[in-house]
């Protein structure tokens, strides 16, 4: 037996798999029925306990083909029931030894709902994973653990190139997954992938047409230097974020974020894009938004929650920019958001 | 996009009567559509033939037609309300067909009505085949290699070039019918040409066979500014082969990854765009289950079967969105009525399974064929929800009422091992036990895997459920049972009364053994949300291993007891019956809660009661929720048998049973009791005894004199009921009535050939009200439900009427009824039997509510609550019959289920009802007949072949002097047309099948057949030729009549000489007085 226990002393029981030592982070849930893989090796979770509200997972194991990023990046995951024989034509391994080698520590048989319920409740909350019952030690260990900004985790070591084409976009990478890389190289353009700390100069020096701020884990506001690279970007050219980078577009403008209750996570965000009038279901993992009472001047909001009205977007005035907080699909969906991409791709085009 | 302001009166069309491929799905579709209306403040037209439904109530709609649906009786309609726009979407295939033809006969035009929602040409480019191939091959989705065809040789050239096998798929029918696989040349040409005759334009589309790929659904829904989502997606345990509607279907899909999904889900928006629909429309794919292809199956651009399931599995209601988008509105401007703070162009998300079963009717149609295929058969399904795939599989099993708890079938226990193996090849409608069975002797999941191409991951759940039955059936005994695996079995979804079996102990000690351990159920929410929200209009299921979720207001609560799955003998009436109590109990002030578990229900809309439980309706299960929800009364009189039978569990756990006490349900349906009763009454009925063995059954029906009536006691739909000619009858009857076990005994009855009467009355207990007296047209020994019944009655004396008002206020008062009874009577020789008293509401109920304007369950429920029925304003006795006269017509799903006899008999064989309403009785048969789609027959469309008894000789005689009277060409078998010639009507001798079928199928082929009248001998051997001869009938689409007294109603249609388009259309609305 083991327990996800949370700083404010509630236990959740299950039972180990995976990597089989305690673990301890920040607990989200996430609402996504499919894709746990992809959620897995999402780096945006890094350093968080995930908790899946979909209760069957493991169904069709890992394969080689759905990998986000390198590895998996979140501490923990909590699960429901954890499936006995994965059945896919693409699975190569099973979750539990996938985990395992990746050192996520990971429950299962775990009341995932009441989790869930507890989190909408309390808020994201510090968490640990434990064998046996969890103890007071454990819950002040809790509360005095820093939760610290993986974003260097996450991030290239290294500058590399991807894709080809007559478009150069530079693409800060702030702990991005692959499907984003994928949908710009897709669409003709040549992708350079800059670590999270490299210079604006350094960038604008090794020359591109386009920005693109990516997504990734953790709290913009614990980013200044990023910030005001980011800020430098902008100023010298068109400019597209997504997720983290949508939030440190609005801090280099000198807007604000603010860290929401238990965030958005998962697969079903309805977005309404204002200038278009449609409204469209984005995927979404973030804890943090921007501060609808502090905008940059520079920025008017373009896309909006329609959910819990916050805000999903911003265009910026008097330059070629735009941001959003979720991930624009990048397949041909005609309800969905590739437009984005292809209006970015556009503009530099000119 | 706001509302459309200029829609002020709506025309909604429904699906009419319930045959398999469209049944009740419809009935909830449409109920939320006129609701959605009228809160807009639309004034709403509703047409639907079906009386048993919901959306007819005169509070439902402000003008309700309870008219044919044809083409003819639509005109009317619309000249006469000149509605501004049409909804046809809501009203299944029967509504879109019916849209089509309007517009295409230029009607719609005529009066200037708009077609809300999706436009004709989206309609017609998804539902003719040529158009729909077409636009798929603009966008680049994947059709599967087709082709289509006019003529059967045509199919054969085109599966010589791709190779056996192919499916068969006639154009515009429901629920697949005519269709099939065909393996080779020869069954080619007879699905094609059966396809062919069923198709309404005579059009087949040919196709590869894709059998075997895994079957995805994915219900979409898009707005007319283009905003699309998906509502669901699902996936079919059974893979593609066997019809949607006969699979075993989950929600959401397990084995997709999520770039699988993501294709699919892509390309079904792209679709939905594509043929710019608008509203709610169903996409079927066949995925090969080892690469990334995949094919489209089929598309429905209306609200489906499909949609209800995904409606009620997500929480999302398709249908009332659907409706708001065809009045202009788009997503992000309609509210998640279950959350409150959500809209409706957020993807519903789940964090529970959701399986759908079946509800064949193979119970009662024991020699029919059980194969499932591209043909659906069932008619009904249920839904369960568990946080496992295990537990919704065992739940489901549970709410099938097929007399299981478990996975286990004793008669396939039965079997050896060779036998099994064989079995596993059969694509029946028991294959998931098979596949159990088969596991539980230690076949391995790959070998049957091998052979019915279901995939591992299902498979190794059944087997997870095997493997927890043999941990228990190999524990010594019940004290073994640890907490932990008595904790971790019932999570499983086992009923206790299985465990009980497995470890050998009586239900009660396990359910003793659980409380003691504090292994108690809870119940989670349906929220759309997976929790991400709070919900305000939540709904139910239970799991173990974890606390309850579910509310007690502190209002006083009563429990609503469902009618589950839809089946012959117990149809949608019960749902209307189920849905009526509820707002009564609403209207009285109470906290209402439902348990039901048919998906296509009213009953199961969230907001139908204050609170929804989505449970099996077994003890154990409907223990579980009165223990949470402490009701002051449960009713179980307005769900059927289903319900009823549930009083005693009820009453044993303590809670109060609203209405009739349960000794006095008793009295009603134990032989014993009610003999008593009624010769304390000095009621006579016809001399019957109760028996349990065949060599007791025929001693009785040597005393009695043959025929004799045998059928089980508690039953409903005359299930296993049969009239027996001679001894060899009753043995035959007695064996399939003992295949399942008798808990209670059998009767055997004298059969009296005489007029039948029904009445339904409310009582409280002193007082009694008749809202009228409905007589049969068919004599007795036609069940009940399959019988022609009018209203008010055209041929009993008053003395008779009278009689029949003291017998029922007699028995009702003696059994102090508590609300409704149903009490079925036999005139014969002058003298009134009572042939049977049902203490509950009955399947005339919605009906005969509707013709008098009087809302009986409504008064049924104050009548238990303790209202005394003189205060409700309507009097007491028999209330004044109705101006009008109301015919309710049998309808039949004969054509989807092959193998099973056409002639009626004492066992109950149609699905659905259908209304005729009119001033005089010949014009509200007309009508009738209209609706059942039996068009009077015409002299110069064709003949009356008549195929005639011997008891039924002399009778026929008349009518087919009267039919060639009327210039008719009479065509008659052997010994009729020997019998009929040598009375002096002429009649073409025409061969029995067997004699020279192919002869008798040119003859039927040439369309010189308009009708059959053909009465039954006694026996139901499938090899008899009377049996074929109506098959065929059926087959070739010719209208069989299989009593004289029918024959002899139909007779005087014809004589009436009146145009359907002469009687005019006459609104419910216009009835009540």
């Amino acid at each position: 037996m083991a327990t996800l226990i949370l700083e404010d002393g509630s236990r959740f029981e299950g039972t180990l798999f995976g990597h089989k030592a305690a673990a301890a982070g920040e607990v989200v849930f996430t609402t996504g029925m499919i894709g746990y893989q992809e959620v897995v090796t999402d780096p945006s979770y890094a350093g968080q306990i995930v908790c899946m509200t979909y209760p069957l997972i493991g169904n069709v194991g890992i394969n080689d083909l759905d990998f986000q990023s390198a590895g998996a990046h979140m501490k923990g995951m909590v699960v429901s029931e954890l499936c006995d024989l994965p059945s896919n034509w693409q699975t190569k391994d099973s979750l539990e030894s996938y985990l395992d080698a990746q050192g996520v520590t990971a429950l299962y048989g775990v009341d995932t709902r009441a989790l869930t319920r507890h989190i909408r409740a309390v808020g994201a909350i510090r968490g640990m994973i434990v064998e046996g019952e969890g103890t007071q030690e454990d819950i002040d260990a809790l509360k005095a653990l820093k939760v610290e900004n993986p974003t260097m985790d996450v991030t290239c070591r290294e500058a590399y190139e991807a894709g080809e084409g007559d478009v150069t976009v530079a693409l800060l990478d702030m702990g991005t997954t692959r499907a984003v890389v994928n949908s710009l190289t897709k669409r003709g353009c040549r992708v350079k992938v800059y670590p999270a700390d490299t210079a604006a100069e350094e960038i604008l020096a090794a020359g591109c047409d386009g920005v693109f701020v990516s997504g990734g884990p953790g709290d913009p506001a614990a980013l200044p230097a990023v910030i005001e690279n980011v800020k430098k970007l902008m100023d010298a050219k068109p400019t597209m974020g997504v997720c983290m980078g949508h939030l440190l577009m609005a801090r280099a403008m000198g807007g604000n974020t603010v860290r929401m209750s238990y965030g958005h996570h998962g697969g079903n965000q309805p977005v309404k894009d204002i200038a278009r009038g449609t409204c469209v279901v984005t995927s979404q993992s973030h804890l943090y938004l921007v501060d609808k009472d502090n905008l940059p001047v520079n920025a008017e909001v373009s896309h909006i929650n329609w959910n819990d009205r916050t805000i999903a977007g911003l265009r910026y005035t008097d330059r070629a920019a735009f941001s959003v907080q979720f991930v624009p699909d990048g397949g041909k969906c005609p309800s969905g958001t590739h437009y984005l991409y292809d209006a970015f791709i556009a503009g530099l085009k000119k | 996009m706001p509302k459309k302001e200029w829609i002020k009166k709506v025309l909604v069309i429904g699906s009419g009567p319930i045959v398999i491929g469209q049944a009740a799905e419809f009935d909830y579709a449409g109920t939320q559509a006129c609701r959605v209306l009228k809160e807009e403040g639309i004034e709403v037209v509703l047409v639907n033939s079906n009386p048993a439904t919901i959306m007819t109530d005169t509070s439902i709609a402000d003008k309700v037609y309870l008219e044919p649906l044809t083409l003819e009786s639509m005109e009317k309609i619309i000249a006469r309300e000149r509605p501004d726009s049409l909804l046809a979407s809501l009203g299944g295939q029967t509504g879109l067909n019916m849209a089509m033809e309007l517009d295409e006969k230029g009607i719609l035009e005529k009066y200037n009505v708009q077609l809300l929602g999706t436009k004709i040409d989206s309609i017609r480019r998804a539902e003719d085949r040529e158009d729909f191939k077409n636009s798929m091959i603009e966008i680049g989705e994947p059709c599967i290699d087709s082709v289509i065809v006019h003529d059967v040789q045509s199919s054969v050239d085109f599966a010589n070039e791709v190779g056996y096998p192919v499916i068969v798929r006639p154009a515009y029918t429901l629920g697949g019918t005519g269709g099939g696989i065909a393996e080779d040349e020869k069954q080619l040409r007879e699905i094609c040409a059966d396809g062919l005759r069923s198709s309404r334009v005579h059009e087949n589309l040919i196709e590869r066979s894709v059998a075997g790929w895994k079957e995805i659904e994915y219900e979409v829904i898009r707005d007319g500014a283009g905003n699309s989502i998906v509502v669901c997606n699902m996936e079919n345990m059974d893979p593609v082969g066997v019809h949607t509607g006969d699979s075993i279907v989950v929600a959401p899909t397990q084995t997709l990854r999520l770039e699988e999904h993501e294709m699919l889900r892509t390309s079904a928006l792209s679709i939905i765009e594509a043929l710019g629909i608008e509203g709610g429309c169903n996409v079927q794919y066949a995925l090969d289950p080892n690469s990334m292809k995949y094919y489209l199956i089929e598309v429905n651009p209306r609200v489906s079967r499909s949609s209800a399931l995904a409606s009620k599995a997500t929480g999302y209601p398709i249908a009332k969105v659907t409706t708001r988008i065809a009045l202009g509105y788009n997503l992000d401007e309609i509210e998640n009525g279950v959350t409150g703070c959500t809209y409706a162009c957020a993807e519903p998300t789940i964090d529970y399974v959701v399986l759908k079963f079946p509800r064949w009717p193979f119970d009662k149609f024991v020699y029919a064929d059980k194969h499932i295929g591209t043909k659906m058969k069932a008619t009904g399904e249920i839904m369960s929800i568990g946080n496992t795939f295990e537990s919704a599989m065992l739940k489901a099993v549970r709410s099938l009422e097929m007399g299981m708890d478990s996975l286990v079938v004793p008669a396939l226990e039965a079997l050896s091992d060779e036998e099994i193996e064989h079995r596993l090849h059969e694509i029946n409608t028991e294959r998931s036990f098979v596949v159990a069975e088969a596991l539980r002797r230690g076949v391995t999941m790959e070998h049957i895997h091998d052979i019915t191409k279901i995939d591992l991951w299902f498979l190794k759940k059944v087997l997870n459920i095997v493997s927890t039955e043999q941990k228990l059936r190999a524990l010594p005994g019940k004290e073994a049972l640890t907490y932990d695996l008595l904790l971790a079995v019932k999570k499983m979804g086992m009923a206790d009364k299985a465990i009980a079996r497995f470890v050998g102990c009586e239900e009660g000690e396990i359910r003793a053994m659980r409380k003691e351990m504090s292994i108690l159920p809870a119940f989670r929410l349906v929220d759309t949300c997976a929790g991400e929200f709070d919900a305000v209009s939540p709904y139910f299921y239970s799991v173990y291993g974890t606390k309850t979720e579910s509310f007690n207001t502190g209002k006083k609560t009563v429990v609503v007891l469902g009618s589950g799955p839809i089946r012959i003998g117990q149809g949608i009436e019960f749902d209307y019956c189920s849905v009526h109590c509820v707002w009564a109990l609403k209207k009285a002030g109470f906290d209402t809660v439902i348990i039901n578990n048919n998906p296509e229900t009213v009953s199961t809309d969230f907001d139908t009661a204050d609170r929804l439980y989505f449970e099996p309706l077994t003890p154990e299960d409907v223990w579980n929720v009165l223990e949470i929800e402490q009701p002051v009364g449960v009713v179980c009189q307005f769900g059927g048998q289903t319900a009823i039978k549930l009083a005693k569990a009820v009453r044993q756990a303590g809670y109060p049973i609203l209405g009739t006490d349960l000794a006095d349900i008793d009295a009603a349906e134990d032989r014993e009791l009610f003999n008593a009763l009624l010769n304390k009454l000095g009621i006579p009925q016809p001399k019957g005894t109760t028996v349990f063995t065949a060599d007791e059954a025929v001693a009785a029906a040597n005393e009695l004199g043959y025929p004799v009536l045998v059928r089980p006691s508690y039953v409903l739909g005359g299930q296993g009921m049969e009239i027996a000619y001679d001894e060899k009858h009753i043995r035959e009857y007695m064996q399939i009535i003992n295949m399942n076990i008798q808990e209670h005994p059998i009767l055997v009855d004298k059969y009296l050939l005489g007029r039948e009467i029904e009445v339904d009355a409310i009582c409280d207990g002193e007082n009694v009200l008749i809202p009228g007296i409905m007589e049969h047209i068919e004599r007795a020994g036609i069940h009940s439900g399959d019988s022609i019944s009018v209203y008010p009655p055209q041929h009993l004396a008053p003395r008779i009427q009278r009689m029949v008002t003291d017998y029922t206020i007699n028995i009702a008062r003696s059994l102090h009824v508590k609300g409704l009874v149903n009490i079925q009577f036999i005139e014969y020789a002058g003298d009134l039997y009572i042939i049977e008293v049902n203490p509950r509401s009955s399947r005339t109920v919605p009906y005969i509510s509707k013709v008098t304007g009087i809302p009986i369950v409504e008064l049924g429920v104050r009548a238990s609550l303790g209202e005394s029925v003189p205060a409700m304003g309507f009097g007491t006795g028999l209330y004044p019959p109705a101006p009008t006269v109301a015919v309710k017509m049998p309808v039949f799903s004969f054509e989807k289920l092959p193998e099973v006899e056409v002639s009626l008999g004492p066992e109950m064989k149609s699905t659905g009802e259908a209304l005729g309403l009119a001033e005089t009785a010949e014009e509200a048969y007309l009508k009738g007949f209209a609706s059942t789609k039996m068009a009077i027959p015409k002299p110069e469309e064709g003949g009356v072949l008549f195929a005639i008894a011997n008891h039924d000789k002399r009778e026929a005689l008349a009518l087919a002097e009267t039919f060639a009277a009327l210039g008719f060409e009479i065509y008659a078998t052997g010994g009729t047309a020997h019998m009929l010639n040598h009375n002096y009507v002429g009649a073409h001798s025409v061969p029995r099948p067997g004699e020279d079928t192919d002869a008798l199928a040119k003859l039927f082929d040439s369309g010189k057949i308009r009708l059959i009248i053909t009465t039954p001998t006694h026996g139901r051997d499938p090899l008899r030729a009377g049996f074929r001869l109506r098959r065929m009938a059926v087959e070739y689409g010719i209208a069989c009549v299989t009593s004289i007294d029918t024959a002899k109603l139909l007779m005087k249609c014809v004589k009436l000489g009146k145009k359907e388009s002469e009687i005019p259309a006459l609104g419910l609305h216009e009835l009540i007085l």
